[in-house]
């Protein structure tokens, strides 16, 4: 009980005390319009490079960007606290840190779905993209997921974050290689070999081209090795990123490194 | 020749401290080597092969662009942060003497962007570097970031009235990139993208930088840029007088 209790309620807390400047000024232009654009930049690019259909630009974007809510709020629940002279404090409660960390990373999970689901939906009205209504489910449940996967790298991003002192620089580069290398844009068997081998191992490679294949009319048994890939990836990082946070956390102990960078 | 010295001065200044910036170097360097290696791949997969180089020269500007828009967007909010804003009003040289070295400075580091896509482009996309104007690309290059930089100036004396002036950066940074052509043609927009591409400097800076680079007539974009350039600096001496008056006369200077 008392795990649950710090797992919802306290992220909750955390996520409405380090995130209460989104306000509508702020979240709509950040997190409902620049997704928008972002869709239409590669729409057009697409249609002159005469590549792929409007559909494989829209499903791309709308979850790749979720990697901004994902990845940012994820390095600022942990570089927020320092920021806010918090953290020592979180990190001397007797508080189960499982729950603790963990709990953080359920409300990301809620808004990045929000983004991408928001995304998906004005991108395809925008430029007349037609999903059928019985992909919406599936189309649901494979980007929760992929949002999920991307959460955990957010996770290890707030890891890395206890390290060093440029972490919007740090996210800022994660979401460029998200970009380039997990096939939102460019086809990845265009991209060289030893690329495709690497966008194996991130997340949303398998998740964007899970919900491609749905949106097209495949079943969810069809796409679940690609589904059940995005998740384990996501778990992976997840237990690396916590892994990461307790090793951090340990060393600031050691060398009061806590409130440095 | 007092304000020329001041003005050389705080661009030096100014341009050294953006290079140490990893924000800068990330927005200017990295993240247009990121979307010229989405689009050389995008390019190269499609039926539509196109030019390489019209690729990476837009790619630059698209990292001009970015450059410009944060550094010069919150520009008297950061100076107000830093606390170097009433020093900066109370200094005796008129105020836009001392933010137009900044936006101007915003622009130069747009620079490194051009440069690194074309070095990557070359690099790994064996995109050739044959200008066919090679005089009149050095001259497209400074119109263009005088363009964009008076740009800055309109930005940083408007968008200090606006409280989240960051998040109205973020806001901004995709849509012009669309509309102004960087990385693929205007005419392939909606017809009502057009006249309102007309009046942003990015708009020419790319056509006379393209043309002098690719072939075609640059001259009339370079004069666009300047006559541009010469609009702004006329908004922006408006605009900036009208914020140094209602911070004295409201007492809101320092006010984040």
């Amino acid at each position: 009980m008392r795990h649950a209790r710090i797992f919802f309620i306290g992220g909750l807390l955390s996520f409405r005390a380090l995130f209460s400047f989104l306000r509508p000024e702020i979240y709509v232009p950040g997190m409902l319009v620049a997704p928008i654009f972002q869709i239409l930049l590669f729409v057009y690019i697409g249609r002159s490079a005469s590549l792929e259909s409007d559909e494989f630009y829209v499903i791309g974007n709308a979850i790749q960007y979720a990697a901004v809510p994902c990845l940012f709020a994820m390095t600022f629940t942990i570089a927020g606290e320092r920021y806010q002279r918090t953290l020592g404090y979180i990190l001397i409660t007797p508080a189960p840190r499982l729950p603790l960390f963990l709990g953080r990373t359920l409300p990301v999970i809620v808004n990045g779905f929000f983004v991408a689901a928001f995304s998906l939906v004005v991108g395809s009205a925008i430029v007349g993209v037609d999903i059928p209504r019985s992909a919406y489910a599936p189309l649901a449940l494979v980007t929760a997921v992929s949002i999920f996967s991307c959460t955990g790298l957010g996770l290890v991003s707030a890891g890395i974050g206890l390290l060093i002192r440029e972490q919007a620089v740090l996210t800022n580069v994660l979401f460029g290689l998200l970009l380039v290398f997990t096939g939102a844009n460019a086809p990845l068997d265009s991209l060289p070999a030893w690329v495709q081998a690497f966008s194996e191992g991130l997340p949303f490679t398998h998740g964007i081209e899970a919900a491609r294949r749905v949106a097209d009319g495949a079943a969810l048994d069809s796409v679940a090795g690609l589904v059940g890939a995005e998740a384990l990836i996501g778990t992976l990082y997840a237990i690396a990123g916590y892994a990461f946070i307790r090793t951090t956390e340990t060393l600031s102990r050691r060398y009061a490194t806590l409130e440095r960078a | 020749m007092h304000a020329l010295r001041i003005f050389w001065i705080s661009w030096k200044f100014h341009l050294k401290s953006l290079s140490l910036s990893g924000f800068f170097l990330l927005i200017s360097v990295l993240q247009p080597l990121i979307f010229a290696t989405i689009a050389f791949y995008m390019h190269r997969a499609g039926a539509r092969e196109g030019s390489l180089l019209y690729v990476a020269l837009g790619a630059g500007l698209m990292g001009m662009w970015s450059s410009t828009l944060f550094g010069s967007g919150g520009a008297i909010q950061w100076q107000r942060w830093q606390g170097t804003l009433e020093i900066l009003v109370a200094a005796p040289p008129r105020f836009i003497l001392t933010v137009l070295p900044l936006t101007l400075a915003t622009a130069s580091i747009g620079l490194y962007s051009v440069v690194a896509t074309l070095f990557w482009g070359g690099v790994l996309f064996d995109v050739p570097l044959e200008l066919e104007h090679p005089g009149l690309f050095a001259l497209a290059l400074p119109a263009t970031v005088l363009g964009l930089g008076l740009l800055g100036l309109v930005m940083a004396s408007t968008f200090v009235l606006y409280r989240h002036a960051n998040a109205f950066s973020n806001l901004l940074e995709y849509p012009i990139w669309l509309v102004t052509g960087l990385l693929i043609p205007v005419s392939l927009l909606p017809g009502f993208v057009e006249p309102l591409s007309w009046v942003l400097a990015p708009t020419w800076g790319v056509r006379a930088i393209r043309e002098s680079a690719l072939g075609g007539e640059p001259l009339a974009a370079i004069g666009m840029c300047l006559a541009l350039s010469a609009a702004y600096a006329l908004i922006a001496s408006v605009t900036m007088a009208n914020f140094e008056r209602l911070a004295r006369s409201r007492a809101t200077l320092s006010l984040t």
